[in-house]
């Protein structure tokens, strides 16, 4: 290497820190603005001195906002984790014979499995009532835990299919001559190689599911039972709106998740770099 | 390992559906409204303790739902309501919203009983009964009365530059001219989510009309598109041209604030702000300062919470005795106070209220009393979407003519 | 590979149950939708009288409706554009720094883990024309660049400017997400083919249009769906954000469906935008369904 083009080098990576930085600001600006309106008191919340620090620092907004979600955070848990994890179970079961057993009519029933992906919520809130009334599962999170396991079910079977479909069949020819079958297949090598699927496929669960609203909202009657997203709205009164209190609650609302991509960060990245994002 | 973590996850399974099985033998009530939060939260609560203390084995479920002024609430409850799972009684707006809504449906059991067993009849003013009947009988509760046609303006800018707050549209537009002279934006308006242009409207509309001509627009009896209607449209227009310029990105409460900040130095909202105000710190009567709207002295927009009774409520004994508990004196002094709104009954105690809340009480037991459009006393849902849709191009193109002839059209589907 | 007919069966077990419950809560909802739809149901009491395509016809006549629809198709375009662009550009700078990558990264990706329904609201204050961002741009001197944002309700043909500060938001959400889906892609381009082609004198700009969009092509495409399929169904975002806007400017099929249904109680007319935002939905995923049924044939 040259004298000039190491230099050329050294500029141009300068350059890229300071892009990165200055995008990395951009994208902190509203995360500014949370904090700092969740650290003022309501008095001082004024969209006027929305970038202003707090005058004096005050943590009645997350006290506040900490005091009403935790009662529910633990309904979030009961809803998040079994749905996330049986609508990625069954996108992996069906992931797997859809791709590897391809049986007449699978790829059909794949199709007619995906489109369930973009169906927009709010036009088929009343017949989901309806219809969980009908097998007695409304108004409580088991009804709730089963809407999210089905409308999972889409997107969950997508990305196992297309991670699957990376796998050389030579593996399951291998294995059926050792005599094993659909199950054990699965059971034996498909599930142990599957990691970084699930980690995708967890990711985009859990930050839906605990995020989501309103089927919450509608599915769930009694506040006891409801997710903190709920709660989380519920923080606001129907006129006044304690700004410091809605801000901070977003903010220790969005913190499981937060952990969750900490925790499985790299996994992420090396879940999808194994195929489960490819078409 | 592998044990242990199946383990977890079946453990998990079971009880998150077991924490929602056993307890359905106790008596319940299921409360649904969209007080979540400051004072409505406060004074529900109120309400449930005087519940509790004379039925304390009943379970209450306290089912709210947050949003701006009910708009989730009211999907929720549609839902709920078309899905065959009907709370034990709902909060829902007095008037045409509950009437239009649910009772010609027949969704609504009549609880005027409840109002005669008690001797409650004459302890409500004829006008808020004829809001809430429907073909002779009672239907809801209303626990409070709220006033639309409020102008709350800054005292330090009117006493500084020598103003006094309008009465007529007339004073309005000097005043305006005033105070825009010395660089302070004269009203401000907060209409992020169209409402609160609807509320102004309807404030003009009522200055402009007067009274019988503007309960006229609800039955037909005033023509949206006559002369009179377009002239208020253009008193809208001349008022919209001294608010704010960023009224569009603003909540109703952050245009409150302007006025607490001395940007602008008046807004007419519903006496709502005055709890706003007073959260802030501020006194009636010496920082903020309240007269009806321009051209509306001896009128009372009115709009009301009430509660009222589903048709197949699971548990409708419990939520006939809430009702009684809604109606009753005790029940609606517990309430208003923390709420900030005056009692829909004419016996409420005065000493529990503020300054702001007993001239309210005045004017409510002496003007005449209209129903306001925006908070789903004067018309149906239906229309009330209507009109906000048209507003919501009016605010922007300020045609009067057009608007004019929408409303009209409009006005044609619901009347 | 052989298919024991044991095994086919067992296949189909353990698919079918998903299947039943897709069908019912995806197809069997919208039938009921699509039914109501054609109804005369108007108000809270269910009327199924059949009124055919009625409430169809009347949508494409409504001012609202047809701004909804540029609306979509401006918003979704801006938005693919930024999202896949912006994702694109932080990945390939990510994967060429040594340190650091982990904190941009997580940074770039924390968006997504905020609820939607309140990063709207710090976006509306954000784009305030008096108090927000402008505010900022005069601070350091670039008072040009400031403008009235989501509340302008001028529009160049019949797309709305005021589009542009809710695409920012979205873009800010997801950006993230896309970033890293091509960051793996990224990842999966072998060193030796780049540094073999730079030996045959090939420039940067030469290998990032033969090397690396066509082997990021298949990710283009999954970004390309779970966007659109996000921004045609966008809500909570817009609702909090700006609501309708000055003259339907930042108005949404979703939002007009909403407010038709559960405000105005004209169940018909909501059911009637929702089968046809389902279509629009379809005419974007057909293509796509398409292509990844000819891949495994091929």
């Amino acid at each position: 290497m040259t004298i000039a083009s190491g230099v050329k080098k050294n500029i141009a990576g300068s350059g890229i820190y300071l892009f990165l930085i200055l995008s990395a600001l951009f994208f902190l600006v509203p995360i500014y603005v949370f904090l700092v309106t969740g650290l003022k008191s309501f008095r001082e919340v004024n969209i006027q001195n929305m970038w202003d620090l707090p005058r004096a620092l005050t943590f009645d907004g997350f006290t506040a906002a900490f005091g009403r979600l935790t009662p529910n955070l633990l309904n979030s848990f009961l809803l998040t984790i079994p749905a996330t994890i049986v609508s990625s179970l069954l996108g992996s079961l069906n992931g797997y014979v859809i791709s590897k057993w391809r049986f007449r009519g699978a790829n059909v029933i794949f199709i007619v499995m995906l489109f369930g992906m973009f169906i927009p919520y709010q036009s088929i809130l009343i017949p989901l009532v309806q219809f969980l009334s009908g097998i007695r599962l409304y108004g409580h999170l088991p009804g709730l835990i089963l809407t999210h396991i089905v409308y999972g079910i889409p997107i969950t079977t997508l990305v196992f299919r297309n991670y699957y479909l990376e796998i050389p069949d030579s593996l399951i020819e291998a294995a059926q001559l050792d005599g094993f079958g659909i199950v054990n297949i699965y059971l034996r090598i498909i599930f142990p190689i599957s990691a970084p699927a699930f980690v995708v496929v967890i990711i985009w669960q859990f930050t839906n599911i605990w995020n989501e609203f309103l089927f919450a909202v509608v599915l769930v009657q009694n506040p006891v039972d409801q997710p903190i997203t709920v709660a989380l709205r519920n923080l606001a009164g129907s006129q006044i709106v304690e700004w410091n209190v809605q801000m901070a609650g977003a903010l220790i609302a969005a913190i499981p998740t937060l952990i969750i991509y900490i925790l499985l960060g790299k996994y992420f990245i090396r879940g999808l770099l194994a195929g489960s994002v490819k078409g | 390992m592998k044990k242990i973590i199946v383990f977890f996850l079946a453990a998990l399974l079971v009880l998150s559906f077991a924490a929602c099985e056993g307890k359905k033998a106790e008596p319940k009530l299921e409360i649904f409204s969209w007080w979540t939060a400051g004072g409505e939260a406060d004074g529900l609560e109120e309400m449930f303790k005087i519940y509790r203390s004379k039925y304390p084995t009943v379970e209450i479920i306290n089912a709210t739902v947050a949003g701006g002024a009910g708009s989730n609430a009211k999907a929720v409850l549609a839902t709920r309501m078309q899905g065959g799972n009907p709370p034990d009684s709902f909060q829902v707006h007095a008037g045409h919203e509950l009437i239009d809504s649910w009772v010609v449906a027949g969704k609504m059991e009549p609880i005027t009983f409840i109002f005669e067993d008690n001797g409650w009849m004459d302890d409500y003013p004829p006008g808020v009964i004829d809001i809430i009947s429907y073909k002779g009988d009672i239907y809801s509760v209303p626990v409070n009365i709220h006033r639309s046609n409020v102008l709350w303006y800054n005292k330090k800018i009117f006493s500084d530059n020598n103003l006094s707050a309008p009465v007529t549209f007339e004073d309005f537009g000097m005043v305006a001219q005033k105070l825009a002279a010395k660089g302070i934006i004269p009203l401000a308006l907060g209409d992020n989510g169209i409402w609160a242009s609807v509320h102004l409207l309807e404030s003009i509309l009522l200055g402009s009309l007067g009274p019988e001509k503007y309960n006229g627009l609800w039955d037909g009896s005033t023509a949206w598109d006559g002369d009179d209607v377009k002239a208020a449209l253009g008193n809208f227009v001349t008022v919209l041209s001294v608010v704010n310029t960023d009224h569009a990105a603003l909540s109703w409460d952050a245009a409150a604030q302007y006025v607490i900040d001395g940007k602008c130095a008046m807004t007419i909202m519903g006496d709502w702000a005055e709890g706003y105000f007073k959260s802030k710190g501020l006194t009636p009567d010496v920082e903020f300062g309240y007269v009806p709207s321009p051209g509306t002295s001896g009128s009372f927009i009115m709009l009301s919470d009430s509660f009222g009774l589903p048709k197949g409520a699971p548990h409708r004994d419990n939520a006939v005795k809430w009702l009684a508990v809604c109606a009753s004196k005790e029940g609606q002094d517990a309430f208003n106070p923390k709420k900030g709104s005056i009692p829909s009954r004419t016996d409420g105690d005065p000493a529990l209220y503020d300054a702001y809340l007993n001239s309210a009480m005045e004017d409510f037991a002496s003007n005449i009393i209209v129903p306001s459009v925006a908070h789903g006393a004067a018309a149906a849902e239906g229309w009330v979407t209507k009109i906000n849709d048209i507003m919501s191009l009016f605010v922007t193109d300020k045609d009067v003519e057009k608007a004019a002839s929408e409303f009209a059209k409009v006005a044609k589907d619901f009347i | 590979m052989v298919r024991s007919k044991k095994d086919v069966i067992i296949g189909i077990a353990i698919v079918v149950p998903s299947f039943i419950l897709v069908l019912i809560f995806v197809y069997g909802f919208i039938a009921w939708t699509f039914r109501v739809a054609c109804s005369a149901w108007d108000g809270q009491l269910p009327n199924f009288t059949w009124v055919g395509f009625k409430h169809f016809a009347s949508l494409f006549s409504s001012t609202r409706f047809q701004i909804d629809l540029w609306n979509t198709l401006y918003f979704t375009i801006l938005f693919l554009a930024v999202c896949i662009c912006g994702g694109l550009v932080f990945a390939m700078l990510l994967d060429n720094i040594v340190r650091g990558e982990n904190i941009f990264r997580n940074i770039f990706l924390f968006p997504m883990a905020i609820s939607f329904v309140v990063t709207g609201v710090a976006w509306r204050w954000i784009f305030n024309p008096t108090v927000g961002v402008n505010v900022l741009l005069e601070r350091i001197g670039l008072s040009f660049a400031a403008w009235n944002w989501y509340i302008d309700p001028s529009q160049i043909f019949t797309f709305h400017v005021a589009l542009i500060p809710v695409v920012i938001a979205a873009s800010w959400q997801y950006i993230g997400y896309i970033m890293a889906m091509f960051l793996a892609g990224l990842r999966g381009i072998p060193d030796e083919i780049i540094e073999a082609a730079r030996m045959d004198g090939a420039g940067g700009f030469r290998i990032f249009m033969k090397i690396i969009i066509p082997s990021l092509k298949p990710i283009i495409l999954s970004a390309m769906i779970v966007l659109g399929h996000v921004s045609l169904k966008i809500f909570d975002l817009v609702y909090t954000m700006t609501g309708k806007g000055p003259a339907f400017a930042t108005d949404m099929p979703g939002i007009y469906m909403f407010e038709t249904t559960f405000q105005g109680n004209h169940y018909a007319e909501g059911a009637a935008i929702s089968i046809i935002m389902l279509l629009m939905v379809a005419l974007v995923i057909c293509p796509y369904l398409y292509y990844v049924l000819r891949k495994k044939e091929g």
